[in-house]
């Protein structure tokens, strides 16, 4: 039952999914569409389930004085104020007590967690419980924060957006563009013209570069810019098909080795 | 800890809470010493960053693990919003749309939506010892209806479109000389240059699929093959490589001219 009924569920959900396509029938195409849906509403649980190990993680990080310890800290905060952020709002332009609301609240649930965590217990549960008071009575008496709901413009608290354009955003592009510097190291390793394959490899590289630099003389711009643009759209799109093919044929088998039970480690072990 | 890393850090707080200030009392609008700050901080996360290029060292794992509780919560809230409030709770209530200002959309087969919240919930119980298993049956549909999905799907797209892409005409319709063989450039609007193009995007499919077979000995004109197969590998890998260089150039560019003209407002 407990190892059984999992895979026979696999090869009903499968096998249906296979055979809906080649029925053309709209109730074939209803049944497909809900579960389509169904498929993105668990996805969401299994989301809270990924947010739940993070804040394990850090949190049992923290009580064992793991390596880097301190920034798990960070990690929480970052999490809290976000989740904070994303569900509460300031009315209109006022801020009011909104901003102390807020830290009051993130104060709240990381004195919580150091309350599990310390061995002196009642100065942590004292400070929790002020900043618990704290926090519901600016909750119920204050007026310049409310409860944040989405509209067709999104989010509408300016927060939200700010943690994402001013924290996520820089931080993501710099971490892309760093991949620039080590780039450029490897490729001085591999560049060098030692035989025919490695020339290839470094010609085919400089001309797509090339392209795009816009100070060469001569109508050399136009010239690179043609044979890049050939390099991309023939032999880079024959090499590039014969990869998709056999990634095509690769997750075709697996697919198929997963419906039919043969594939069976994604269920784990017990 | 020792000293300099003291005196480092303090003069870290020291020119980013001066620059917090400066653009606070320089910035106009709503809120200035907000956007101040925001700027700031950016422009902090930027440089701490930046700063492993030197070594890993705190500044960077600050970011690290900033970015890693910030980014998890910014999915969750959006993953809540757009799926429960957005997707799920229009099918399933009148009044908790109308509490969470969504339109209730009617329906005669709303009541199935109980089903994935049942799957979601058997999720859940991965956390508790005894009722792991549980958490199975949710994973057996998403793992089942996704296996038979992208059977279908990649069959379709990554085998059968990418074969009928690549079996075109070698010789092209005989149009008169004139046609034949005129413009001759690479960007193959000729026909005979059309020609080349097809012949070359034929046998470098072939000859890349032939390099990838391992059942046979790459020998003889398998062997040959299969030699033109890793030139044209080479040059496709070479090209990639170019375009991802330019790709995260680009993306530099974007941070230095953040760091210089919206925090530092050097450049105009």
């Amino acid at each position: 039952m407990k190892r059984q009924l999992p895979f026979v569920l696999v090869f009903i959900f499968g096998a249906f999914m296979v055979f809906q396509y080649f029925v053309p029938h709209e109730s074939s195409e209803w049944v497909y569409e809900f579960l389509l849906d169904w498929i993105t509403i668990i996805g969401i649980f299994a989301l809270a389930l990924g947010i739940y190990s993070l804040y394990h993680v850090s949190v049992e990080k923290i009580k064992f004085k793991r390596e880097n310890w301190p920034y798990s800290y960070v990690t929480l905060i970052g999490l809290f104020l976000m989740v904070v952020f994303g569900f509460t709002g300031r009315v209109g332009d006022a801020w009011g007590m909104y901003p102390v609301f807020v830290l009051t609240l993130v104060a709240f649930l990381m004195l919580l967690i150091q309350t599990t965590i310390a061995t002196n217990k009642t100065l942590w549960l004292g400070l929790c419980a002020v900043s618990l008071v704290v926090a519901v009575a600016i909750g119920l008496f204050d007026d310049t924060w409310t409860i944040n709901f989405m509209t067709q413009e999104g989010l509408r608290n300016s927060m939200f957006v700010n943690f994402f354009d001013y924290i996520l955003i820089p931080i993501l592009s710099t971490m892309f563009s760093l991949l620039a510097f080590f780039i450029a190291s490897a490729a001085y390793r591999a560049f060098r013209a030692r035989n025919l394959l490695a020339t290839l490899l470094l010609i085919a590289a400089l001309i797509v570069m090339l392209r795009f630099n816009p100070y060469m003389p001569f109508g050399l711009p136009a010239l690179m810019a043609d044979t890049s643009n050939w390099l991309m759209n023939v032999p880079n799109l024959a090499a590039q098909r014969a990869i998709v093919i056999g990634i095509g044929l690769g997750i075709v088998a697996t697919a198929l080795k997963v419906i039919l039970g043969i594939e069976r480690g994604y269920m784990g072990k017990g | 800890m020792k000293k300099s890393t003291i005196i480092i850090f303090a003069l870290v707080v020291l020119v980013f809470i001066a620059s917090w200030i400066l653009k606070g009392s320089t910035n106009e609008g709503d809120s200035p010493y907000l956007q101040g700050f925001l700027v700031t901080l950016a422009a902090f996360l930027t440089l701490a960053i930046m700063s492993f290029l030197y070594k890993d060292n705190p500044y960077y794992k600050f970011a690290e693990h900033l970015f890693v509780g910030v980014s998890a919560a910014y999915w969750m809230c959006l993953g809540f919003w757009s799926t429960i409030v957005g997707n799920l709770i229009p099918r399933l209530s009148r009044g908790m749309s109308d509490f969470f200002q969504v339109p209730y959309i009617e329906g005669d087969y709303n009541f199935f939506f109980v089903i994935p919240i049942i799957f979601g919930v058997l999720l859940l119980m991965r956390l508790s010892p005894k009722g792991g298993w549980l958490s199975r049956w949710p994973l057996a549909f998403i793992v089942g209806t996704t296996a038979g999905l992208n059977f279908v799907r990649y069959l379709r797209s990554d085998f059968i479109k990418q074969i009928y892409s690549t079996i075109i005409p070698l010789v092209v319709e005989w149009k008169g000389f004139g046609a034949f063989f005129s413009d001759f450039t690479l960007s193959a609007t000729g026909q005979l240059a059309l020609m080349g193009t097809n012949i070359v995007i034929f046998i470098g499919v072939i000859c890349g699929l032939i390099y990838f077979y391992f059942s046979k000995e790459h020998t003889g004109l398998f062997g040959r093959a299969s030699r033109v197969g890793i030139w044209i590998l080479m040059i496709t890998f070479g090209a990639s490589f170019g375009y991802t260089v330019m790709g995260r150039i680009s993306l530099l560019v974007g941070r230095i001219t953040f760091l210089f003209k919206d925090w530092l407002e050097i450049i105009n």
